[in-house]
């Protein structure tokens, strides 16, 4: 008798274990959009926000300070397209907008995808990175041999922290041409 | 499967001895059977495991490249540490579980018998998977045990596939384990063996189950990830499609730090057992080896970014974790320091067990201190990816886990064969493994401190001596082991008869039965005034 209700409290405490081994197979899976809301609140790993209204800029410029921008361009292994920007850094004063161009061509005899990654430096700033327009919010396919210039329109936080005098934002640019040749032969 | 299926199975059991033959051993449902099937698997994994490291140390033991190209280098390091930590060190564990557990807390087996059959037989299985892309095209996993994406992901090697579905199939395996360990301890205890009465080896495997049941499905979770990279175009380690590939170093290594634990708990458990028995004394401070044990567990699970301060974290981040790990050591200490207790003023001698637990003591706490330095971050950037890194873990895994499993292995080796091990043997095997090990791993220390990149083939000439000796230590250690396997066979086979108690020194319920420990054991649960307070 006592050996039959050993058994049933096994089987029960078995399938609760197994409920928390299926509870936590799903929060290895919710970390995942948990981490992009954490790093978004806190600009960890540089993730820079989306697209901003343009009303959100010029409201205040702040005249008497002056901020470094530098821009770096990558591109991942093998894709051997060019890109970069038309300018290495500039001084801005936080509130005005400014306009960067990179010069991207793909020298290949076929049509390729790219994607633009971006990310920002020191972590700290890169809530601060506004951009109205960019190219990194689209998919950037180019025929062969097509050269185009992408546009960046961006400024700079006022409330970005005093200490930081110089923020790095670097594009990388990934070939994503298998990923995208479906959703792209649809839309033609 | 009904529980009527069940009662016929014991039923059958109660009547007879084990089965005959080969479908013994297929078809057992009895925890000593699974425990015995458990170790020699993990053994065997432990020379497969070695034998691959050998090649590295090999590789290594001059400059230049000799004996292997640096692809199939890579695979030999990733083959090594995935044989050794899901092969050779849980295996090992679970069969301990397997075999001690029942009998420590009288009970007479495991809660779910039929589950611990599956949970053994998918293991080899498992192994087979993976060992077997070595000798496919394109070869064998090559990104380092931690797979780190996009390296394991974008860049693999297509036998990728196949490593993904072992990992599946070993964390079901351990998974299972878990749930059984916890079943059996909760549920099947004898009466009068209350929670605080419980053998520290109990406690610290009721804790790592827990932890187990924790990661491993996050583990499922990150190679499912993979999985879905790979073959499903989804980007979750792909930073062109949106994800991130440090998330995947977040979620490996929210896995991975407490897996450290799981390797190391039971270890704790083990030497506990092992230093009061040698030392004639009660275990000093059970209580708080209990608390503490706990303790290192929950801390577990706050520490993982420490593995990866060079990724470019917030300074509040790096302090945080810095603090966190530092914070390891009190409950560690506390441990050490309770083991040197129980030998203080006790009657100690130094047969085999004690030697393996006592070396175990002092080497675990060198990988430990080095543990420290490393939590220091700033020091961290220093050594971060170098052979110091390689030196602090396997401190605390060879001398540390393995030296416990080798001290479990003669500590009980009596009341499993019924026969006293050959103690010439088992010294020789201690000290040539003691000498090896230090060898091996000490002068890797000094070759971090300097400079020298873990995961390398080749390496700068200022760092040939010490990897030559390093490599030295590694054969005379490697080769050592095969002592162990003779002294086992030899047990087996015969040799002095070992009492029911086999140690002067030794308490608790697995001694009160004779040796070798009959097929089946506490039927009826032992006599309360049997279980005395640790």
């Amino acid at each position: 008798m006592t050996k039959n209700v050993a058994k049933g409290n096994n089987k029960k405490l078995a399938v609760k274990l197994l409920f928390a081994v299926v509870g936590m197979f799903a929060f290895g899976f919710a970390l995942v959009p948990l981490y992009d809301v954490i790093c978004d609140i806190t600009g960890l790993n540089g993730k820079t926000g989306g697209r901003v209204e343009v009303a959100e800029a010029g409201q205040l410029i702040e005249e008497d300070r002056e901020v470094t921008v530098q821009f770096i361009a990558h591109q991942n292994v093998e894709m051997g397209w060019e890109f970069k920007p038309s300018v290495n850094q500039m001084r801005v004063k936080p509130g005005e907008v400014h306009v960067v161009h990179y010069r991207v061509s793909n020298p290949r005899d076929t049509l390729m995808v790219g994607q633009a990654i971006p990310s920002v430096a020191p972590n700290a700033a890169a809530g601060h990175l506004n951009k109205i327009e960019c190219f990194c919010f689209a998919e950037q396919p180019l025929q062969a041999g097509e050269t185009v210039d992408m546009a960046l329109r961006f400024f700079v936080d006022p409330r970005l922290p005093e200490e930081i005098t110089k923020l790095t934002l670097s594009y990388t640019l990934y070939d994503i041409t298998e990923k995208s040749k479906t959703a792209a032969v649809a839309s033609r | 499967m009904s529980s009527a299926a069940i009662d016929h199975a014991h039923d059958h059991d109660h009547h007879h001895g084990p089965a005959k033959g080969i479908s013994r051993w297929l078809f057992t449902t009895n925890h000593k059977d699974i425990g015995t099937l458990y170790l020699w698997f993990s053994f065997a994994m432990f020379l497969l495991g070695g034998t691959f490291a050998l090649v590295i140390r090999a590789e290594l033991f001059q400059p230049g490249l000799q004996f292997v190209e640096p692809n199939f280098f890579n695979q030999m390091t990733t083959m090594h540490g995935l044989v050794m930590v899901f092969g050779a060190v849980m295996p090992a564990f679970v069969g301990l579980a397997n075999w001690m557990i029942p009998l420590m807390i009288g009970a007479p087996d495991m809660a779910l018998p039929r589950m611990n059959n599956w949970s053994f037989w998918i293991l080899p299985f498992a192994f087979t998977l993976m060992v077997s892309t070595l000798f496919m095209e394109g070869g064998g996993p090559n990104f380092g045990w931690t797979f780190y994406a996009p390296l394991s992901t974008t860049y693999a090697p297509d036998s990728v596939t196949y490593f993904i579905f072992a990992v599946h199939i070993m964390g079901a395996s351990s998974i299972m384990g878990a749930i059984n360990v916890i079943a059996t301890i909760l549920n099947m205890r004898a009466p009068g063996m209350t929670l605080m009465k419980m053998p520290l080896f109990v406690w610290t495997w009721l804790i790592t189950a827990y932890l187990l049941i924790a990661v491993m499905p996050v583990l499922a979770g990150v190679v499912t990830m993979m999985l879905f990279d790979i073959h499903f175009g989804t980007s979750f380690f792909n930073a062109a499609g949106g994800g991130d590939p440090v998330l995947f170093q977040h979620l490996f290594w929210f896995f991975g730090h407490p897996e450290v634990y799981i390797m190391i708990l039971p270890a704790f458990g083990i030497v506990s057992a092992i230093i009061p028995t040698f030392a004639r004394k009660r275990l000093f401070g059970y209580d708080s080896m209990v608390y503490a044990t706990a303790s290192i567990a929950f801390l577990s699970f706050i520490v993982w970014a420490h593995h990866m301060f060079t990724v470019g974290m917030p300074l509040a981040g790096q302090l945080f974790f810095m603090y966190a790990t530092m914070l390891i050591a009190v409950p560690t200490g506390v441990k050490v320091f309770n083991w040197v207790a129980t030998m203080f003023r006790g009657a100690m001698t130094f047969e085999t067990p004690m030697l393996f637990a006592i070396a175990f003591v002092v080497l675990f706490t060198i990988g430990g201190f080095t543990g420290v330095m490393l939590a220091i971050t700033p020091a961290d950037f220093q050594y971060h990816d170098t052979y110091f890194v390689v030196a602090h873990f396997h401190y605390v895994l060879v001398p540390g886990a393995v030296f416990s499993l080798m001290a479990a292995a003669y500590y009980w080796l009596p009341k499993w064969t019924g026969y006293m091990y050959d103690e010439t043997l088992g010294k020789l095997h201690f000290w040539m493994s003691f000498v090896g090990v230090n060898l091996l791993f000490f002068p890797q220390h000094f070759l971090g401190l300097a400079g020298m990149p873990r995961r390398i083939p080749d390496y700068a000439l200022q760092f040939a001596n010490f990897n030559w000796i390093s490599s030295v230590g590694a054969f005379l250690f490697g080769f050592s082991q095969l002592i162990l396997l003779l002294v086992v066979i030899k047990c087996i086979r015969g040799g002095k008869k070992a009492t029911a108690q086999v140690w002067e020194g030794a308490q608790g319920l697995e001694w009160t039965v004779p040796s070798p420990a009959p097929y089946h054991t506490f039927e009826t649960p032992p006599d309360p005034s049997l279980i005395k307070a640790q």
